[in-house]
């Protein structure tokens, strides 16, 4: 909302205020000012001058030099190429040093041999068009018609001397996107007198019930009132409500057009006007458009109407877009006699339904889509009427044709000025409360607000709360804490994920952020079986686009984009982390199931182990013990390379380095290794004992056993062979060595363990140790593994 | 005798001065003091002098005997000390070489912010409280007094999964599910994921990052709503940091209002950063609507509350420099290796 300040001035005295002053406090008692500017603080020195004399340059046929008093002691000499120039003409001169509105600077120069002093101007060149000055012409020196005198400064001159404040209004306040809304807030503001317009309207003879007839047939429709004007003077309106509607960014066009924007403007309720011979049988009727109707609107785009728009018709057709956007049809135009001022009322979501599907936004639907009220009507069509018989353009015919379809009741809110206080946390009277609401245009009686019908947003005391506070001034509520007792602390979930981070990051990992959505694209780049029901995934409706189309249900492509960008990137490392949901499908109309993941993704100084170790010492930190490592594949992993991570049959998860395929069509030319892990599984199998368990006090025994088995024995199996054989004086298993080579047969390999044995009450002996191993070996030689060295 | 033994006295200092190792200082000190040394030697001779001058010879004995042990002494640590000095010469280093490379991961800067947030607000007594991401319409609109066709919806660019499920455009709706489930006094923030369909820029990304907060209880007012999103600022900027309020509309609070900061780089006077207003916008806030707290089952008339909203990347990126907003979501290692 642009508001023009010379305007503002016509309901509130400001002459007092800084224009710093009165923005800083529009802002801070809610309607927020996003700048303001001078129309003319970039023209500097341009005056107004009478042209004296008119001479041909001696040397150009196309050039004159004229003579022209700027109220100096001496004329000036100016030349130019204009062939509009008439002499004792009143023009716009730019002196020597004089500074356009576009920035151009102005110097007294020689053209073709002749001094000119300066510059006679265009309007353009004044950054105007013929529609602020319509008797101007568009290609020739601007010879001004207005009353002024020689010397004068020129924005002086042609009143281009306003300010333009813009605000950015909340959608709550409909009532602020007019003049009257904001003069309103100026005076509560500033605890200044408001004078409203008072619209009064003298009439003619006649009715116009006689001869017009308007039906409401929607329910959308609360209100539409009509008058008629005859007999109009079709022409450019006054100066005054030409620079009105300049400075708040509408363009003039004629006197009934300007005066329906102008009033719309100033009480923010929009209206139209119909060139009554236009309307077909006499009769306006509103309705919902038929299927298959069309309308051409103003802007002369053809739209084709569907039954869910309201539409203003004639007897015949639409002729009104109801609250969007008029007909080019029934619109007023330079061969309009008779007109129909229409202010009406009609349902803010169907308005802005309707503008929605007809792709137009306009200062009107702008206003209705925010919610009016009906009770609004009546001051904008007399104000209408009051600006016909004030310029005296047409005679306004009696009475009025008003079809109400609303309830007359008014909102009323207990004052409970108890409540307020507390609520706020401030100390005011009722009678002060009662001053800023009566400033805001409430009436207050027997302690009974009665809320004014431009404030559709008031419906609640607490609404009323907010009104006292931003007059009272925000920055004047003192400050407190907050009383009563409250516990601070993480749940156990959310400790068990920082821990997540801390050991991630303690392990070497970089954590990243990634999308929620993807292309479904990425389920044919990391290979997954077209019947693999991780493809059913959750779609939106209204995508930006195919990236973002798809609630992922797997976190791979998001890690092993990132990994690709950064190989791509020529990183030479990159050992990344998320914790990540994936989103999979639930019946319809619940909601979908959210769960987090943990992805790990390392490529750079790195092999299976290391990221097998990564989420070994991950679990280990996070007192999750007894995992397996169980063989797996399955895309996007190496069909070798691949494994599960299993506790008491419950998977946690799974790991290995990616398919080469996967690889190639992320473009990632590096082994690269990937892991999802479950947080929740996890976090169901963190050891719930963590109690101290002694430091020994007796020593351990240590053994070595180097094995010899074929590649298809596992270590695991091994180890578990060990485990059962030893018992529960086996403290600690470590493989130090893994050789395969000279000494060793084809396909066979050497694993060499270091076995650690204490007991908690004793000292093991010698006996009892090399009985347990020589049992461990037996049973090794059953499938084949057999002992190579022991010490 | 006496002159015998001032001769090895003599002989033996001479000889303790100029040794320069450790070996060699013990084989002098069993040269002259040890069993079979050369003084032991002498005095074993002692029977064949009168019995009048064994008392003298005996104490210039000992005296001797004392002197040379104080000098063995003596000299050995003076020849300690040197040795271990040529002992550390020779183990000199460059101490410019790099230290042993530990590689450590980084949080994101996302992350790292919002846990600092987090922990502002747990020491105020907040606790975390965690929503979904995929909502009905009902707790992120409908419950917020945001009806179907309010104009606030267009604000909010929305992600339809169908007519009734989407993605979150904010992290309100968590408000309504802890109100729901928890009788006041309640005292959350919960930080998450929301959802806009705006095209990806350096200011804008179909994913970001908010911040809710919500205090419910009797006589909450918005007093306490300014005392402790102040505290807030002054913790996460610093003490000197200034705040404003100023009204604003939100659907599901009234009052509202806007907070702003002083603008760090300019302090008020306006500048580049500021974008010459001189405050920064930092959150939106204010007293939970009436219509909302009935919503979720708590008396209006007994409880009040307040609630405000912050988005995380704009902090992150103005504590960091950071110039756009897609660095976020890269995750290039040189830009992540930075927090």
């Amino acid at each position: 909302m642009n508001l023009s300040v010379k305007w503002l001035k016509d309901y509130v005295n400001i002459n007092n205020l800084s224009i710093k002053e009165l923005t800083d406090g529009l802002t801070m008692s809610g309607s927020k000012v996003e700048g303001f500017k001078s129309e003319n603080d970039k023209i500097q020195k341009i005056v107004v001058g009478k042209i004296k004399s008119i001479e041909e340059h001696p040397d150009a046929d196309k050039l004159v030099i004229c003579s022209v008093d700027v109220g100096q002691n001496e004329p000036l000499q100016i030349v130019t190429g204009a062939n509009n120039v008439k002499e004792n003409a009143l023009v716009p001169v730019c002196l020597s040093g004089a500074t356009l509105p576009n920035g151009t600077k102005i110097k007294s120069g020689k053209l073709r041999g002749v001094l000119s002093q300066g510059m006679m101007c265009s309007l353009s060149e004044l950054g105007l068009s013929k529609n602020d000055f319509p008797y101007a012409i568009e290609d020739g020196i601007f010879l001004l018609e207005e009353e002024c005198e020689i010397g004068q400064d020129i924005c002086e001159a042609i009143g281009l001397n306003d300010t333009i404040i813009e605000f950015e209004i909340t959608s709550n306040r409909p009532d602020c996107l007019s003049v009257v809304g904001l003069a309103r807030e100026t005076a509560a503001t500033f605890n200044l007198p408001f004078n409203p317009p008072t619209p009064k309207v003298r009439g003619c003879d006649g009715d116009i019930n006689d001869s017009f007839k308007v039906d409401i047939k929607t329910p959308l429709c609360s209100r539409y009132m009509a008058k008629m004007v005859k007999n109009v003077k079709i022409k450019p309106s006054p100066r005054w409500i030409r620079e009105r509607l300049r400075a708040s960014g509408i363009r003039p066009i004629n006197n009934i057009v300007d005066i329906t924007n102008f009033v719309m403007l100033e009480y923010g309720h929009p209206m139209h006007a119909f060139d009554a011979s236009n309307i077909s049988g006499n009769n306006i009727v509103i309705r919902n458009a038929n299927n298959g109707e069309s309308i051409t609107t103003l802007d002369k785009a053809e739209h084709d109407l569907t039954d869910k728009m309201i539409m203003v018709c004639d007897s015949e057709k639409p002729i009104a877009v109801a609250g969007v956007m008029g007909g080019e049809y029934s619109g007023v135009n330079e061969n309009t006699k008779d007109i129909i001022f229409e202010s009406a009322c009609f349902d803010g979501a169907s308005v802005r339904k309707t503008a929605k599907a007809l792709n137009i936004r306009t200062d009107s639907s702008i206003r209705f889509e925010k919610g009016l009220n009906p009770l609004c009507c009546e001051n904008t069509i007399n104000r209408a009427c009051e600006l016909i018989e004030l310029l005296e353009i047409g005679e306004v015919v009696g009475g009025t044709i008003d079809i109400q379809n609303f309830n007359h009741s008014k909102q009323t809110i207990t004052l409970d000025a108890e409540w307020i206080n507390n609520f706020i946390g401030i100390n005011l009277s009722a009678g002060d409360m009662i001053k800023i609401l009566q400033a805001l245009g409430f009436e207050v009686k027997n302690n009974e607000i009665i809320v004014p019908p431009h404030r559709i947003d008031i419906q609640h005391k607490a609404d009323i709360a907010e009104e006292i506070a931003r007059i009272y001034g925000y920055n004047k509520i003192p400050i407190s804490t907050i009383k009563g007792k409250a516990d601070g602390a993480l749940t156990e979930t959310q400790k068990f994920k920082q821990l997540v981070d801390d050991s991630l990051i303690a392990l070497g990992c970089s954590e990243i952020c990634t999308y929620s959505f993807m292309s479904p694209k990425e389920y044919n780049k990391i290979e997954l079986p077209l019947d693999c029901e991780l493809r059913n995934s959750i779609k939106i409706q209204n995508p930006l686009g195919e990236d973002t189309s798809t609630m992922r249900t797997t976190t791979f492509p998001s890690i092993l984009n990132i990994l690709s960008k950064n190989y791509n990137n020529r990183n030479e490392k990159a050992w990344l982390y998320e914790i990540g949901k994936v989103y999979l499908p639930s019946p319809e109309n619940s909601l979908p199931s959210e769960i987090d993941k943990i992805t790990i993704g390392i490529y750079g100084n790195c092999d299976f182990y290391t990221i097998k170790g990564i989420i070994e010492s991950l679990l280990n930190q996070l007192n999750v013990y007894g995992a397996e490592f169980v063989e797996s594949q399955g895309m996007p992993f190496h069909n070798y390379r691949c494994s599960e991570i299993m506790i008491d049959g419950k998977v946690l998860g799974k790991f290995g380095e990616v398919h080469p395929k996967v690889a190639e069509n992320y473009k990632i030319g590096i082994k690269t290794y990937i892991a999802e892990l479950d947080f929740s599984t996890i976090f169901n199998l963190k050891s719930k004992s963590n109690t101290y368990c002694g430091v020994p006090k007796f020593p351990a025994s240590v053994r070595d056993l180097s094995l010899v088995c074929d590649e298809s024995i596992l270590s695991g199996q091994i180890e578990k062979i060990i485990k059962s054989n030893i018992g529960k004086i086996l403290e600690k298993i470590e493989v130090f060595d893994v050789y395969r080579g000279e000494q060793i047969a084809n396909n066979q390999k050497s694993i060499s363990y270091k076995l650690t044995m204490r007991d908690k009450a004793r000292t093991l002996t010698d006996e009892e140790i090399d009985k347990a191993i020589e049992k461990t070996i037996n049973s090794l030689e059953k499938i084949n593994v057999k002992l190579r060295l022991k010490s | 005798m006496k002159e015998q033994i001032n001769e090895i006295r003599k002989a033996a200092i001479s000889q303790i001065n100029s040794c320069n190792k450790t070996n060699e200082l013990i084989n002098l000190k069993v040269k002259y003091l040890g069993k079979k040394g050369k003084l032991s030697l002498l005095l074993k001779q002692m029977g064949s002098i009168s019995p009048d001058e064994r008392k003298s010879v005996g104490q210039l004995a000992n005296k001797v005997r004392n002197e040379l042990e104080q000098n063995l002494e003596q000299k050995m640590a003076e020849i300690k000390l040197i040795e271990q000095e040529n002992k550390m010469k020779s183990e000199k280093i460059d101490v410019t070489l790099p230290g042993q490379k530990f590689q450590i991961g980084n949080i994101h800067p996302l992350s790292k912010v919002m846990k600092e947030i987090n922990d502002i607000f747990m020491g105020m007594g907040f606790s975390i409280a965690q929503g979904p991401e995929i909502e009905t319409d009902y707790y992120n609109f409908e419950a917020l007094n945001i009806p179907k066709d309010h104009p606030a919806r267009d604000t909010q660019d929305t992600f339809y999964i169908n007519d009734n499920i989407l993605l979150r455009t904010q992290t309100s709706p968590v408000q309504i599910r802890v109100m729901e489930k928890q009788k006041p006094p309640i005292r959350i923030i919960s930080p998450g994921r929301v959802y806009r369909s705006d095209s990806v820029d350096a200011t804008h990304s179909p994913v970001f990052h908010q911040i809710e907060g919500l205090v419910v209880d009797k006589n909450i007012t918005m007093a306490d709503l300014k005392g402790t999103l102040e505290l807030f600022v002054k913790k996460l900027y610093g003490e000197n940091s200034n705040v404003k309020f100023r009204p604003h509309h939100f659907p599901f609070t009234e009052p509202s209002a806007e907070m702003d900061v002083m603008c760090f780089s300019c302090k008020g006077k306006g500048c580049s950063l500021c974008k010459g207003e001189g405050w920064i916008e930092i959150l939106g806030c204010g007293m939970v609507h009436p219509k909302v707290l009935k919503e979720c089952n708590i008396d209006p008339e007994i409880y009040s509350g307040f609630a405000f909203g912050l988005g995380l990347e704009r902090i992150v990126m103005r504590r960091y420099n950071i110039d756009d907003l897609r660095l976020f979501f890269e995750n290039d290692m040189r830009f992540l290796s930075q927090f």
